[in-house]
């Protein structure tokens, strides 16, 4: 799905090579600032390498349109942006974003529950928790059904029940509808539990890529 | 007409005494100030001195060159003071966008209101031409430095809400949109209210300018009516053209955000 050659961005990451399969939950794990969040950010073009070449579905990202690709290959930041408005509009506006027709009520409400947040559509969203708002921008990223997810610490707001009930929830769907899952945690548990590959980077580099046994499922 | 009262020096004097008492009052409520006031006021005398022989000059000597080059001046102040009265750092590329803005949105609203609405003629007379550019560059000037303020401001402030639109598909226009529009409102808003408030709270310069000078307060508002129209259009335009390019800028050919 991805390949990354020889990718080089300013002091914080070095990558000799690392290609990332599609239809996979992947999890990467490290110490904070060893680099996760930037590769997260080079894959969907928030960033661009200063040299190297990194592909999506062996096309070279320098040739696909910036705006085209972030509406596949989706980011969920660490700490979500929360526009004004209700938690519905919140919900709305990825898909007014990426120039998607909008959807039901009813389909709002089923991402809500989906995501574990019990709140009205009308609530104003500024009101929410940390972890709450974290949960309300993973919704509105699903809405969007991209193909593929990169996720930037989803459950780190979370207590441990919510988390496991999240992202129980997230692996479930990334099997079901054969999404591609890039999820950086620092949750050890989180990653041995559901991950099919797990990628360790420590001060920008990749040290260890494995595969693990399919946890298709999530259990 | 009525004859025209003119200032002697020492009227002059007694209006710079009023200053040099509002000075003793900022001194004394400890308002750090003084400087400035002192500065603003030395300033002005000097430029309005200067200028006063200068469009002497310019009408004894009228010369299409002459009045092109002043009005080019002008500009060229404007656009440097717009860029000097910001306090973010600004890009070359919005500078440029800047000097765009100002020279295209003051320069068609000039001439078409030059030569439609007054039907100038000879086209360069000074005593139209220069007075009417200083009004539309001056207020255009001081549109668009709110207008570039705010959206420089909110580009530095709400970096993040610009990231997460980017981030789920939006293109440029769209993460900045809001951005934008806040500072349209911010860049035309004081104009609106100064015609809003026009002939009731204040009488405008112009205005007051030419009853001062014995004009008919009638003939004095017809010219305040359409030079408020030409300012109002000539702010609009150059701070749409300015939108329209400027918050381009702060995004490179990847749609990222460049701050």
């Amino acid at each position: 799905m991805f390949r990354l050659e020889a990718v080089l961005y300013k002091n914080i990451l070095s990558i000799e090579l690392l290609t990332l399969p599609g239809n996979k939950i992947t999890c990467i794990v490290g110490e904070s600032g060893s680099g996760k969040t930037t590769l997260l950010r080079l894959l969907n073009k928030m960033i661009s390498p200063d040299s190297g070449e990194i592909s999506y579905q062996n096309i070279p990202l320098s040739i696909i349109p910036a705006i085209e690709l972030r509406r596949k290959v989706v980011m969920l930041q660490q700490f979500p942006v929360i526009f004004p408005g209700s938690v519905g509009d919140n919900l709305l506006v990825g898909l007014k974003f990426a120039e998607k027709p909008p959807v039901s009520s009813e389909r709002l409400s089923e991402i809500l529950s989906f995501v574990h947040l019990r709140k009205d559509l009308d609530s104003p969203a500024e009101k929410l928790s940390g972890g709450e708002k974290q949960r309300l921008a993973l919704g509105r990223i699903l809405l969007l059904e991209p193909e593929v997810m990169l996720l930037d610490e989803p459950s780190a707001g979370l207590d441990e029940e919510t988390e496991q009930l999240v992202v129980n929830s997230l692996v479930v769907y990334t099997k079901q509808n054969q999404k591609t899952l890039l999820m950086v945690t620092h949750a050890k548990q989180v990653a041995r539990d559901y991950a099919e590959q797990i990628i360790e980077i420590s001060n920008g580099k990749i040290v260890s890529q494995q595969e693990v046994h399919s946890h298709a499922g999530g259990d | 007409m009525q004859e025209v009262i003119k200032l002697q020096l020492w009227q002059l004097i007694s209006a710079y005494l009023f200053i040099l008492l509002l000075l003793g009052i900022v001194r004394m409520r400890g308002i750090p100030r003084e400087k400035e006031i002192a500065l603003a006021t030395f300033r002005m005398t000097i430029q309005l001195v200067f200028t006063g022989y200068l469009l002497v000059y310019l009408f004894a000597n009228s010369h299409p060159l002459l009045t092109v080059a002043a009005t080019a001046i002008m500009l060229v102040f404007a656009i440097n003071n717009i860029i000097k009265r910001i306090k973010i750092p600004l890009s070359r590329k919005i500078k440029k966008v800047i000097a765009l803005s100002m020279t295209a949105g003051t320069l068609a609203s000039l001439l078409y209101f030059l030569f439609v609405v007054v039907a100038l003629s000879p086209w360069y007379e000074p005593r139209y031409f220069i007075p009417i550019a200083g009004m539309i560059i001056g207020n255009s000037m001081t549109g668009i430095t709110l207008g570039v303020s705010r959206l420089a401001e909110g580009m530095h402030n709400q970096k993040e809400m610009v990231e997460g639109a980017l981030i789920l598909g939006a293109t440029p226009k769209m993460a900045a949109k809001p951005l934008v529009d806040c500072a349209f409102d911010a860049a035309i808003i004081p104009t609106i209210n100064a015609m809003v408030g026009m002939g009731i709270v204040f009488l405008p310069g112009m205005m007051t300018g030419q009853i001062l000078a014995g004009v008919s307060p009638l003939t004095a508002i017809e010219y305040q009516i359409a030079i408020m129209l030409g300012i109002v259009g000539s702010v609009a335009l150059t701070v749409i053209i300015f939108m329209e390019l400027g918050y381009k800028t702060y995004f490179n050919k990847e749609q990222q955000l460049e701050i």
